[in-house]
């Protein structure tokens, strides 16, 4: 009897990564899936901070995948690591701070060192040439194979049939003829072959599963890294550029405004790191302040404060600021939406 | 019962730290898991589930949410 090989599956959570892994399965291949934890996830955390959001809590569709598909599935924190990726990819970025290409190289990697040292054959993963315009194009998929160090053991069965044999399929691990030649950006077939394996709940693509593929998101990572002068970050940095209403009216601070009240909860956990503005005489958003202030900074903060507060059109706003504990008050006017000047908002 | 804190972590962190902590367990221990982030109420279960693991008990106290999982023989 033949020997029953193993496959670790890249699993991101949509369509392709759950029918490739389906694939291998109806082959006979044990399949565990992988997956990456970067902090850039859509996937991850960022239902738990709105209000609004928590009333239809969001399922992780990696889980959901990996039950869909009675596989097992590893997550793995790659946050430290994913630092250089993005802060130095080799390959560039795309439409916005997205190392796409760089991303799946060090991710097929990681999946082999993890395929190693657990005793796995070979790496699968959901690619279709011509899906994305970065990283799955006909050019770009060789160099994923090449760089990532996983060679022929990397097997894409959405669209094997397009690309040179692998091991898996000389080695007859896999049946070449019954795996897929999908290409381009069309979604049909694929939504056929989960109509085919009876998968009628399955995440709608919706640009990729990262923040960095995001503009509004990228154009606040480089207002970060501009502003502290190097391309650096810590996972709390990458948290906050999710949540409120960023603000940078001068080169030396930025304001973080809730804008709600799970924002507002969410925020009051880094009271402690930041110095922080709250409206005393009317009910108003927790603020945080980004960077260094003098005592007319922190008064033209506690203007802009007032301004997002309940207080806007009063006449006079009590602002109280505390830093490292110590508290300063202040009584201000509200700017006017007028005076918010649109080069502050981030 | 091995205790694992992870208030203040958001999903998938949890997840990952209840994986990491049942690692270095044998089949039959228990672990209670403290998150702060609601998420983790059916993120941990379907982690659980398809890794071979037991949740024995979810409770919610003072909005933290507190699992006890029992570690499976795989």
């Amino acid at each position: 009897m033949a020997t029953q090989r193993k496959a670790v599956a890249l699993i991101s959570g949509g369509l392709d990564s759950l029918l490739a892994a389906k694939v291998m399965l109806e082959q006979g291949v044990h399949v565990e899936g992988i997956n990456f934890y970067t902090g850039f996830c859509v996937e991850g955390h960022t239902h738990a901070i709105r209000k609004k959001d928590k009333a239809k809590p969001k399922r992780n569709n990696a889980l959901w995948s990996a039950e869909q598909l009675g596989i097992k599935l590893h997550i793995i924190d790659i946050i430290e690591e994913y630092k250089d990726v993005l802060i130095n990819p080799k390959h560039g970025y795309g439409a916005n701070m997205n190392p796409c290409l760089d991303c799946k190289i060090f991710m097929v990697g990681k999946a082999k060192q993890w395929a190693e040292e657990n005793g796995f054959d070979f790496i699968i993963t959901g690619e279709v040439i011509g899906q994305r315009p970065m990283s799955q194009r006909k050019d770009t998929m060789p160099v994923i194979s090449e760089e990532s160090g996983a060679d022929d053991l990397l097997l894409r069965p959405l669209c094997a049939q397009n690309l040179p044999e692998t091991k898996p399929e000389r080695e007859g691990w896999v049946k070449r003829d019954e795996l897929y030649d999908f290409s381009g950006r069309t979604r049909k077939p694929q939504m056929a072959l989960a109509e085919k394996f009876g998968f009628d709940d399955y995440a709608q693509p919706a640009g990729g599963c990262c923040f960095l593929t995001d503009k509004s998101y990228s154009v606040k990572l480089t207002d970060l890294w501009a502003s502290r002068g190097k391309r650096d970050y810590e996972i709390d940095d990458i948290m906050l550029l999710k949540v409120g209403r960023h603000l940078r009216p001068k080169p030396n601070f930025k304001l973080i405004v809730a804008r709600e009240e799970g924002e507002n909860n969410f925020l009051q956990g880094y009271k402690k790191q930041f110095i922080t503005l709250r409206t005393m005489s009317h009910k108003g958003p927790l603020t945080l302040l980004d960077g260094t202030a003098s005592d007319d900074d922190l008064k033209l903060a506690a203007q802009i404060v007032a301004r997002f507060s309940q207080g806007r059109e009063a006449e006079e706003v009590d602002v109280e600021v505390t830093d490292n504990g110590v508290h300063k008050n202040f009584t201000v006017k509200p700017l006017r939406s007028d005076e918010i000047e649109d080069a502050w908002r981030v | 019962m091995i205790e694992l804190d992870a208030r203040r972590l958001m999903c998938p962190m949890p997840v990952i730290k209840t994986q990491n902590i049942i690692k270095t367990l044998v089949s039959g221990d228990n672990v209670r898991v403290t998150c702060t982030d609601p998420g983790v109420m059916q993120d941990i279960p379907a982690w659980c589930r398809i890794n071979g693991h037991t949740v024995l008990k979810t409770e919610e106290i003072d909005y933290e949410y507190i699992l006890t999982i029992e570690v499976g023989s795989d």
